[in-house]
């Protein structure tokens, strides 16, 4: 039984699995949902490979997509939404699978953890019930006592204070962070291969997110799991990934190691999220370089690159070409930009203006939807 | 508690400033009688200072008092003991009539701007409303309402759309944009920008930069983000369950946190910097706070203070027993609440 004990192992002899093989690979993924007003384009041809032990952050601005392409592969959409391209878990293709298969697979070898842990917690059971439960499900064979200290071993791991009394309180006696970290110790009962974290601290105080980063770094390590991070905190990728999916209007724009993303960005948006930040390293003498305006509505996407609108950068070109996530060099950093080349060494405020207002990029932002509209338009007759 | 700091900014009057202030929420029983059975103290004794063009930067976890503290020096909730001086006087002595005038000067942005903004008004009627109530707007209303649409960057063509027609930043935009009608001195902003996406929100902050440089507007600005802090703020006061436990010019304080909250807090927020990130000293609190309606003896910090447990039986009677008040062992241009205190380079 020590294969489900977390505390058990100290993370140094992983005979199984290396860093190395792929355990989840994704290939254009495309979603869209059927609405009203016409067809959300909300996912636009993601591709990424996991490996095993490697974390991957997810980033990008509100509506950009994040939760939506985890939620594709976890299967937990809604029937209404058309899902194209393929994702594959261990080489076997998840799109498709129905729930009964989908559920051996949920939880045990992918766990996902929610930005609210009470989505993920019943209310009427105890922390310990649903822990064990947890485990029953993947191990019919284990006797009370047993799932009881392995509960009791995870709440301790995930840095639960007094987990032998703990084991026995309802989640609304918890705190947000301590629920957080049952939700983690929870995730982590059947030493998944894949954790998917779709914002799991965005709804905590600084210093709880401090104790939950390490719980989920802590417990990751035991059990030597791959972890993607969807957050649209720069700051929390940065400390916590190795490989960075930027996005932007549904689709990846840049992507590459955490240093190139940060030190060596090639994608105009990328450079301009990371010149927005106030830096608790930087004083008020530093400026900081806004991205002025908003993403394109993802219903009626105008042709050629969605940041143009809001690009400084912007030339003709990018009116009507959407750029294509090409190399940069060799090691696999990509982005989608017509003239990534100028950005090699380019500091955010040698491209964006460090102002506060811009009524020009409002502008740009009108013109291009009422254009968009008039597009679709002309597709209906 | 003066909290007075030895620097050539402050040498001047503060514009406004809090003295002791304690707020008390009654904590009433369940049922019909609705008795009296204790009391959250939500803020214990806190005193603040502000100068002309001078950001006051209010930082703390959910719960430690910020918004209290800031309603407190508006004068909008009475405070259990304390006083808010302003222009000579003590505004929680005022009656209403006479605070009336003065409401003019302090004004309030909050966190959720579609929460504050009347879904039913246009942009222009919403903000001219404080001109119309104060009597002020037939007297070049019109004229001051489209020059604040211009100032704080929204277009003038979109005067007559509706709050639900802007984006989150834009909405917060039209806040400040109704909160400056009335040309105040005082801004009380609550988590201004922390709402935003992060590349809107730095256009929000640089906004709120450049009006403080040309209008001499003095900010309380409420903040959980110390990285939006370091940003914008020339003082900053870290709350931990309702009291300052360290407080001080920013660089300095940044320099060399001394309250052992400070430094938790300050290593806990992550720098979008990978090379930092990784040799980075992070000091993991453990517990939860304790609540507010039964606060720890002694330091408040206590049960959760990592120095706390490093000391020995009489160092930590000290914890226990005798309240740390904010002190300065050094420069005088940071001050901590802890017995303890000694500084630490953090970032
Ligand atoms: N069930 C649905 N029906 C229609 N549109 C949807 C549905 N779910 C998501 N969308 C749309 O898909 C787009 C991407 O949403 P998604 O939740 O993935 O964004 P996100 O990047 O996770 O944003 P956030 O940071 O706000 O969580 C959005 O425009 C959203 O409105
Ligand atoms: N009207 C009220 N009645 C009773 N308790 C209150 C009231 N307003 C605030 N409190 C309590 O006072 C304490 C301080 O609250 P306050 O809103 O000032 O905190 P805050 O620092 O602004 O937190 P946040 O970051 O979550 O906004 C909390 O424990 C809160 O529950
Ligand atoms: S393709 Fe053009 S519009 Fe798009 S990011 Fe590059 S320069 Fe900007
Ligand atoms: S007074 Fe004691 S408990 Fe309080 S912060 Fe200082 S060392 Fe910690
Ligand atoms: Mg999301
Ligand atoms: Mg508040």
């Amino acid at each position: 039984m020590s294969n489900i004990s977390v505390s058990a192992g100290n993370g140094k002899n992983r005979a199984v699995g290396a860093k190395g093989d792929v355990v989840l690979q994704v290939e254009d993924l495309n979603v869209s949902f059927p609405t009203e007003d016409g067809l959300v384009h909300a996912v636009r041809g993601v591709s990424y490979e996991l490996r095993r032990g490697q974390s991957l952050g997810i980033v990008g601005e509100s509506g950009s997509g994040k939760s939506v392409t985890s939620m594709a592969v976890m299967g937990l959409l809604p029937k209404t939404a058309q899902i194209t391209g393929s994702a594959k878990f261990e080489g076997e293709e998840l799109l498709g699978l129905g729930d009964p298969e989908l559920s051996k697979i949920r939880g045990k070898k992918i766990s996902m953890i929610f930005q609210d842990p009470l989505t993920s917690l019943n209310p009427v059971y105890t922390v310990g019930y649903q822990l064990a439960e947890a485990i029953r499900v993947h191990y019919p064979d284990v006797n009370k006592a047993e799932a009881r200290k392995r509960c009791i071993d995870l709440l301790d791991s995930v840095g639960i204070p007094n987990p032998q009394q703990r084991v026995d309180a309802y989640p609304h006696e918890l705190s947000g962070g301590m629920r957080q970290r049952v939700v983690i110790a929870i995730a982590m009962a059947n030493n998944p291969d894949v954790i998917i974290a779709d914002e799991p601290t965005t709804a905590l105080d600084v210093t709880v997110q401090a104790q939950v980063l390490e719980a989920l770094e802590k417990a990751r390590e035991e059990v030597n799991a791959a972890l993607i991070l969807i957050t649209h905190d720069l700051g929390v990728i940065a400390g916590h990934t190795d490989e960075v999916l930027v996005m932007y209007a549904g689709r990846p724009v840049e992507q590459g190691s955490v240093d190139e993303i940060f030190y060596e960005p090639r994608m105009p948006y990328t450079l301009g999220l990371i010149g927005s930040l106030p830096r608790m390293d930087e004083d008020r003498g530093h400026r900081l370089t806004p991205v002025h305006g908003t993403p394109p509505s993802m219903l009626n996407l105008p042709p050629g690159c969605p940041f143009r609108p809001r690009c400084p950068m912007s030339q003709d070109i990018c009116a009507e070409v959407e750029p294509a996530l090409l190399p940069i060099n060799g090691s696999g950093h990509v982005a989608a930009c017509h003239f990534q080349e100028q950005l090699e060494g380019k500091a955010p405020d040698d491209v964006f203006a460090a102002d506060a207002t811009d009524l020009s990029v409002e502008a740009e932002i009108e013109a291009s939807e009422a254009e968009a509209v008039v597009n679709t338009e002309e597709d209906d007759k | 508690m003066n909290a007075m700091l030895d620097t050539p900014q402050n040498a001047a009057e503060p514009v406004i400033a809090g003295r002791n202030l304690v707020k008390e929420f009654p904590v009433r029983s369940k049922g019909i009688l609705r008795r009296k059975v204790g009391a959250v103290h939500a803020v214990s004794g806190v005193s603040l200072d502000i100068g002309a063009t001078e950001t006051l930067a209010l930082v703390g976890e959910s719960g430690c008092g910020k918004s209290t503290t800031a309603r407190l020096m508006m004068n909008l909730i009475p405070p259990t003991s304390g006083e808010v001086l302003y222009d000579g006087r003590d505004l929680t002595k005022l009656s209403r009539n006479q605070m009336r005038p003065m409401r003019r000067d302090i004004q309030l942005v909050f966190q959720d701007p579609m929460a504050s903004l009347d879904p039913r008004m246009t942009v222009f009627e919403i903000i001219a409303e404080p001109l119309r109530v104060h009597g002020l707007f037939k007297n070049g209303g019109r004229a001051r309402v489209n020059s604040l649409i211009e100032i704080v960057g929204l277009n003038p063509e979109h005067r007559n759309r509706y709050p639900h027609e802007f984006s989150g930043g834009q909405r917060q935009r039209i806040g400040i944009a109704r909160a400056l009608a009335l040309q105040p001195r005082v801004l009380m902003l609550d988590e201004p920008v922390s709402a935003l996406d992060v590349s809107i929100q730095a256009g929000v902050i640089n906004l709120l930069e450049d009006l403080q440089d040309e209008l001499g507007l003095s900010y309380l600005f409420v903040s959980h983000d110390l990285s939006v802090v370091r940003h914008i703020a020339d003082k900053v006061a870290v709350m931990y369950l309702g009291k300052i436990v360290e407080e001080g010019t920013t660089d300095q304080l940044f320099a060399g946190p001394a309250h052992p909250y400070t430094q938790a807090l300050m290593s806990a927020i992550p720098l979008p910097d990978p090379r930092k990130e990784r040799t980075r000293e992070r000091i993991v609190l453990q517990g939860d706070v304790p609540s507010p309606s039964n606060p720890p003896s002694g330091c408040r910090f206590r049960t959760r203070c990592p120095l706390f447990k490093e000391l020995g039986a009489n160092e930590q009677s000290k914890c226990i027993e005798v309240e740390p008040l904010l002190h300065s062992d050094h420069d005088g241009l940071t001050r901590a609440a802890c017995h303890y205190a000694k500084k630490k380079q953090l970032v």
